[in-house]
């Protein structure tokens, strides 16, 4: 393990192409009784060094399927069938976590892919100190004193914001407002200085203006130390504020990858543009007279998972459905160097 | 330093100050350590030999010689009761433990496990159906009777009452986002089945082990008395009251202290429990 320093831990090389985590072709399902559900269905994510890749989707896309397939958390009725993911250790080797044994998986979670999760409010131990958990949990990566560690916790403290740190090691997690938890729990796991970072939803639970402090915070931390992030979230506000790229989910599958800048600009699947449509704009959700215009919603839901139809998942709620997307399901088509959509008419879009 | 001294003074005022609201757990604690340290400092304690015979003395009724009266040997009833009380509390206490240690693994095993569930679950289930002081007649008279076999029975029969409440918080804390979160942050499985469920059962089972220890206690009794439980010879509040059953007409003190004895150490048992589960459920816990 590295030292910690106030440099960044990892920093970030010259060429900033280098992928941290790549998934292919991906394929988590779940046996219930005698259905299968297809939760996660071929999919491929690339999170780059240091960069932020940002997984939206409604619930039950998969998203949330997604990551803890690369955690290798997933329930015991769910099985990784197939794909791989390839992630880049700390030593240097590479591994592909579809198929690394659990010893190697246990080493890796916290120390090297750590997550955090949607309840700030229930992901920490109602019985230990903040301090002792913090601590624990390097003590079980690293070799370490008991001081040393609790050093390093109050300097994890520190980072995240959380004033007089020093004496909040000492506190019990019900002293904590949920903003604050959140930030011990970022702090929990970048305490081991780990290259990527899952967040599963992690200000969803919490008010808009304690939201913005966490992703500002996660954003500086990134900076500092160079981690990646996969951001998990259903929230396009969220997206625009945190991601450098984007993928967007839908029944299972990525059907949009591509830098955010672009996503945002000129989003090409007809999912994408509905998602960003949805978004409230009080500007233009006005007409002229000043009256409020509807919002419009994507008619019809996310088709169930245990029973998707032949064709494009997306056929019965789009605008733009042709005979094709009810027979073959489009392949992911490259629009550009880094924007892919899975869309047969991708160019009408 | 300095912390840690001031961390434990406040606990003791803490502790004062529990007992001090809640009276009825007040009262079964200092009945509990009456009875304990009335049983366990026997020798202190007793005003007479437990074991001498006094034909001459025989059958007296309690007074100022005798404060419980003496039985048909001419023994005194007090010093009996006081060393009968520490077998019985022994026997109670072993049983409780072997119950415990059983019942949490089980417990443990069957919530956090979901495969051995559906075996563990079943067994625990079935010996749930057997009333209590069948089962454990039955086990006593297949292992023999003895102060050792007394315990064993009596451990078997109240491991399931543990084993199922056990499996049952297991299987609400398991899914709580502090266990996923620590598996996703790589603590290996014992661990976080130590450190994050059985940690936070502990209230639990110390509530459920006080009132089995009370069950126990009375088992204990009810075996002996009917002649299935520990030798006739050594005394236990269950022989006592045996042996007094044939002179309740003309000395019903034989009985009654023993009896009462009994009444008192369960009473306080339970009130002891009934005062922790109140204390302990965090629902109701406003300080820590």
């Amino acid at each position: 393990m590295t030292q910690m320093n106030a440099e960044p831990m990892n920093p970030v090389p010259a060429s900033s192409d280098a992928v941290t985590l790549k998934v292919t072709g991906l394929r988590t399902h779940f046996r219930i009784g005698s259905t299968i559900a297809k939760a996660v269905d071929d999919v491929d994510l690339t999170v780059r060094q240091g960069k932020t890749l940002a997984v939206v989707g409604e619930s039950g896309s998969g998203k949330s399927v997604t990551s803890l397939s690369i955690m290798r958390l997933l329930a015991p009725s769910a099985r990784i069938i197939d794909g791989t993911m390839t992630f880049k250790r700390r030593d240097g080797s590479v591994v592909d976590l579809a198929r690394a044994n659990n010893r190697v998986m246990r080493k890796i979670r916290g120390g090297e892919i750590a997550m955090i999760f949607q309840e700030p409010m229930t992901s920490l131990n109602p019985l230990y100190t903040v301090g002792d958990q913090i601590i624990e949990m390097i003590r079980l990566h690293e070799t370490i004193s008991r001081a040393d560690a609790r050093s390093r916790a109050r300097r994890m403290l520190e980072l995240v914001e959380i004033a007089s740190p020093e004496q909040r090691l000492d506190d019990y997690p019900h002293s904590m407002s949920g903003g604050m938890r959140q930030r011990v729990m970022i702090a929990l796991a970048l305490a081991c200085d780990p290259f990527l970072l899952i967040a599963d939803e992690p200000t969803t639970a919490l008010d808009v203006t304690i939201q913005a402090q966490i992703l500002e915070l996660l954003r500086r931390l990134q900076h500092e130390m160079g981690m990646s992030i996969l951001f998990v979230t259903h929230n396009l506000g969220v997206v625009a504020e945190i991601a450098d790229d984007v993928a967007v989910m839908y029944a299972g599958k990525v059907v949009e990858q591509a830098p955010v800048r672009s996503l945002f600009k000129m989003p090409r699947h007809p999912y994408t543009k509905g998602l960003i449509a949805c978004i409230p704009d009080p500007a233009r959700d006005r007409d002229e007279t000043g009256r409020r215009r509807p919002l419009s919603p994507i008619p019809g839901s996310v088709p169930s998972v245990t029973n998707l139809p032949r064709g494009c998942a997306y056929a019965d709620r789009c605008p733009l459905t042709v005979d094709k997307c009810r027979v073959e399901s489009p392949p992911l088509i490259a629009v550009e160097t880094l924007h892919s959509t899975r869309c047969w008419r991708h160019e009408d879009v | 330093m300095a912390v840690s001294v001031a961390a434990r003074s406040t606990r003791t005022a803490g502790i004062a100050k529990i007992l001090r609201e809640r009276k009825p757990l007040a009262l079964g604690a200092a009945l509990l350590l009456i009875i304990v340290v009335l049983c366990v400092f026997a020798p202190l304690f007793a005003p007479y030999d437990p074991n001498k015979l006094s034909i001459a003395n025989r059958l007296i009724a309690p007074g100022a010689d005798h404060l419980f009266g003496t039985d048909e040997f001419g023994r005194d009833v007090f010093a009996r009761a006081i060393y009968a009380g520490r077998t019985s509390l022994m026997i109670g206490a072993a049983a409780t433990i072997f119950a415990s240690v059983i019942g949490i693994a089980l417990g443990l095993v069957a919530g956090f496990f979901r495969r051995t569930d559906v075996v563990i679950a079943r067994v625990i289930d079935a010996m749930m159906a057997f009333p209590d002081i069948l089962l454990a007649i039955a086990l006593v008279a297949a292992l023999g009777p003895s102060a050792a076999t007394v315990i064993v029975a009596l451990g078997i029969v109240y491991t399931p009452r543990l084993a199922r409440i056990v499996r049952a918080s297991t299987f609400v804390i398991r899914e709580l986002p502090y266990v996923e979160a620590a598996r996703a942050l790589g603590v290996p499985t014992w661990r976080i089945l130590y450190r994050h469920v059985l940690r936070n059962l502990l209230s639990v089972i110390m509530v459920q082990a006080t009132f089995i220890f009370a069950y126990a206690m009375l088992a204990e009794a009810s075996l002996t008395f009917l002649g299935v439980g520990v030798s006739p010879d050594i005394p236990t509040w269950g022989t006592m009251i045996s042996a007094g059953r044939q002179y309740v007409g003309q000395a019903d003190w034989m009985t009654v202290f023993p009896g009462l004895a009994i009444i008192l150490s369960v009473m306080s048992l339970q009130l002891v429990g009934d005062g922790l589960r109140d204390l302990l459920d965090p629902r109701l816990r406003k300080d820590l």
